[in-house]
């Protein structure tokens, strides 16, 4: 038995497997009903907290103003804005993210979350998402803090190999593999987006050109061994949530300053220096998914935004600064596409006040996989029948796809994980003492 | 060949670059909503930022950038690189760390000697009682004209770098705008507003809140002022009221400064506590000495005060006099070179950021949601 995984003879109650938002609202739920609770994380404690580290606000309904969220959000509103973005999204999970996501702000607040106060006017104005204070990696400290105040038995570095009905879990740390036999295991360990072989397979080669946005943890692990024992899918694996990111951007955890911007007042070319046309000339927050998508199916995965002075001007301060070019034949020769017809392109539909010409490279980053695994409402995994697998609950990113499968709406994916979490956890401990 | 001056300031630039970018601090404090308000990041502008930040260190703990991510992101160690830049621009002049508190310790014992040397031994360590006793020790003259010297000259260089600081960072502001925002500026400074962390509290010693930094801070401050007071009123009373030092324990300098020192030590001790028991992840290491300089000469000179007041009709009178005024010359001599200088520049940045605020705070269109 590895040092690192407790050997006192016998498992927790409860195995939660995953680090981010999801995991940690059931440990916590879960040992608050009374249960031995251990929470599973592949990452390191530097790097805890799943893609929550990243994530900013969540999207709650409510019935009138806070001092976190002003005016009003109507559970039947939200649940309609949910449907309407993805038609195919089940109802029933539907209607409970949406009744549940009133107490979200409560319950987190009361594990110590902050939320941000919207008097305070540093915010974009939102009336359907509340703002964490400090963003993502504050409220993982806050729950992470919490669940070991309660005794949550924290084991990070430590991966969840196997999932098998009735409780059962292999755990591998640095010292080696070890069974354990948990009343209850609650997977909260997302999607695949960090598995190269797996995107591989999805997407085929545009794979390659994928930017990993988020934790590089999220192999998929347990979603595999979830669906091989039999639990029912959900979604698909070709889907994502995808958005242009800077070509330089890290190949995991850029977060959210890696997003790219300006390809609507700019002109985007391909590798081959053809126009990369936007049909829908979104101007919202969709308009970063869209791109995503338009730059996944480019050859390479790769794209060029081609900005004049004022294109540049508009883009405002960035991580990444663009590369500027003083004429159209050094232009061509960046990019390696030929001069006489990039010059033709850029006569026909580049920006009017060029050259100097400025460009931002892009790549498709990914955000979560669009594959998971069927639950009902209290998170119990459903097998094909739609027979819940005893001792088998799934919360968070791992089951999303069933309510998230279409048009992201910004705040979703963390009011899915924390409303989700927190009942698998509740039903996993009934499931336990029962 | 970058200097390391400009090394600090690009580092730093290209930090804060990434938290305009990300905002997602911007409810903890002032610096990241000035800092929206100067994408450009010009020297001028990190260093005003950097005389903003108080240093709660909630901005490391909430940062998804920090070490180990590739960013780097360490703001509260790339500021303090900053800040300690900026005195030193501005002053023109700082010492080693080392010699800071070399300096501090030659000043406090400086006047020790000087009395061991010049007062003869029968008067030194004599008993004095009742009003003159202090002037028996040390003449009135020499102590008048010493402190003279020892504060005139440190707070006149202090108040030259103020206005050098304040062309850098506010040379385009009017008159009637600085006046407006004068209030608000000292409700922040009374208040010590930035160092709520947006309600959560700071992360003094870890990634929990505490307000515990905040509070001894607050007895720093206050207890500081009172001191102050204690020195104007004594001033006063020999003045105005013709009274002699040592004053009766019911007057308004004793009064002053027993309350304002024992405030200033608990204080003091307080703030040393949680600096010695605080995580040092988010700290410049070589900006530590002079912040634990500033807090061994407040600590001493509060100190060496409360025991002169205790034993003053004892015969350690003479020579706790001389130490405690030994403490006081320390503090003024280190003035402008320490981490005392955090106090006016914070000050001015915060009347900066106090105008800017007004400027902006015309309501405006609401922007879609994000």
């Amino acid at each position: 038995m590895p040092a690192a995984i407790p050997s006192d003879g016998h498992g927790p109650d409860i195995l939660v497997a995953g680090g981010g938002l999801a995991a940690l609202c059931a440990a916590i739920a879960a040992r608050r009903t009374g249960a031995s609770v251990w929470l599973v994380d592949a990452a390191p404690d530097t790097l805890r907290g799943g893609n929550a580290r990243h994530g900013r606000n969540l999207r709650v309904a409510h019935d009138g103003p806070t001092a976190h969220v002003p005016d009003r959000y109507a559970v039947t509103e939200l649940e309609a804005d949910l449907r309407r973005a993805d038609p195919g999204a089940d109802p029933q999970l539907l209607h409970r993210l949406a009744m549940d996501s009133r107490d979200v702000p409560r319950w987190l607040a009361a594990q110590g979350v902050a939320f941000q106060p919207h008097a305070a006017g540093a915010l974009p104005y939102s009336r359907r998402t509340v703002f964490l204070l400090g963003g993502g990696t504050a409220m993982v400290n806050a729950l992470a803090r919490t669940a070991r105040r309660l005794g949550v038995r924290v084991l990070h570095e430590t991966t969840v190999e196997e999932v098998a009905p009735g409780g059962h879990a292999v755990l591998r740390a640095r010292e080696g593999r070890a069974e354990v036999c948990a009343r209850a295991i609650v997977a909260c360990t997302g999607g695949f987006q960090a598995n190269r072989p797996w995107l591989r397979d999805a997407f085929g080669c545009a794979a390659d050109g994928f930017v990993n946005r988020g934790t590089p943890y999220a192999t998929g692990r347990v979603l595999r061994a979830l669906l091989d024992r039999g639990a029912a899918p959900v979604g698909h694996a070709t889907h994502a949530h995808l958005v242009a990111v800077d070509a330089r951007a890290p190949a995991d955890d850029g977060g959210i300053v890696t997003r790219a911007d300006g390809m609507a007042w700019g002109l985007v070319l391909d590798r081959d220096g053809r126009p990369v046309r936007d049909a829908t000339h979104e101007t919202g927050s969709a308009r970063y998914s869209g791109w995503g998508r338009r730059v996944a199916a480019c050859p390479g995965g790769l794209a060029h935004v081609i900005l004049d002075n004022a294109g540049v001007a508009r883009l405002g301060r960035r991580v990444y600064a663009p590369r500027t070019m003083a004429d159209t034949d050094t232009l061509a020769q960046t990019l390696g596409v030929d001069p006489a017809r990039l010059a033709a392109t850029l006569a026909r539909e580049g920006p009017a006040g060029g050259p100097p010409w400025h460009v931002l490279s892009i790549r498709p980053g990914i955000t979560f996989t669009g594959l998971g695994v069927r639950v009902d409402p209290d998170g119990r995994v459903l097998d094909r029948c739609g027979a819940p697998v005893p001792g088998l609950f799934a919360a968070g990113m791992i089951m999303a796809p069933a309510v998230l499968g279409g048009r992201y709406l910004s705040g979703t994916a963390l009011t899915v994980c924390a409303v989700f979490g927190r009942r698998a956890g509740e039903a996993a401990a009934r499931h336990a003492h029962a | 060949m970058p200097t390391p001056d400009t090394m600090i300031l690009d580092e730093a630039r290209r930090q804060m670059t990434v938290c305009v970018v990300c905002k997602y601090c911007n409810g903890y404090c002032d610096v990241f909503r000035a800092a929206d308000r100067r994408p450009a990041l010009s020297d001028a502008d990190l260093l005003f930022l950097a005389n903003l930040c108080h240093h709660c260190r909630n901005c490391w703990y909430a940062c998804q950038y920090r070490p180990p991510h590739a960013f780097a992101v360490a703001l509260p160690a790339a500021l303090a690189r900053v800040r300690v830049l900026s005195w030193r621009r501005f002053v023109g002049l700082r010492p080693s760390p080392g010699g800071l508190a070399g300096l501090a310790l030659a000043a406090t014992l400086l006047v020790p000697l000087l009395a061991v040397l010049l007062v003869p031994a029968e008067t030194l360590f004599a008993t004095h009682r009742g009003p003159g006793a202090f002037h028996a020790v040390i003449p009135r003259d020499a102590m008048v004209w010493g402190a003279a010297l020892a504060i005139l000259g440190p707070v006149g260089w202090v108040a030259v770098a103020m206005v050098r600081f304040w062309r850098a960072i506010g040379a385009d502001t009017s008159g009637p705008q600085v006046a407006a925002a004068v209030p608000l500026a000292l409700r922040d400074i009374v208040t010590l507003r930035n160092l709520s962390g947006g309600g959560a509290g700071c992360n003094d010693r870890d990634d929990a809140a505490s307000g515990a930094r905040r509070r001894a801070h607050h007895l720093v401050l206050w207890g500081f002022l009172l001191t102050v007071a204690a020195t104007l009123a004594a001033a006063g009373a020999h003045h105005l009221l013709g009274m002699r030092a040592p004053y009766p324990w019911i007057s308004a300098p004793v009064l002053l400064g027993t309350t304002g020192g024992v405030a200033l030590l608990a204080g003091v001790a307080a703030l040393a506590w949680i600096k010695h028991r605080a995580d040092p992840a988010p700290e410049a290491p070589e900006t530590r000495t002079a912040e634990w300089t500033l807090l061994a000469v407040l600590g001493a000179a509060a100190a060496s005060g409360l025991a002169l007041l205790v034993l003053r009709e004892t015969a350690a009178m003479g020579m706790l006099l001389a130490l405690h005024l030994g403490t006081v010359l320390a503090f003024f001599v280190t003035l402008p070179f320490g981490k005392m200088m955090h106090a006016p520049f914070r000050a001015l940045a915060l009347l900066r950021a106090a105008i800017d605020r007004q400027e902006t705070a015309r309501p405006h269109a609401r922007p879609q949601d994000p």
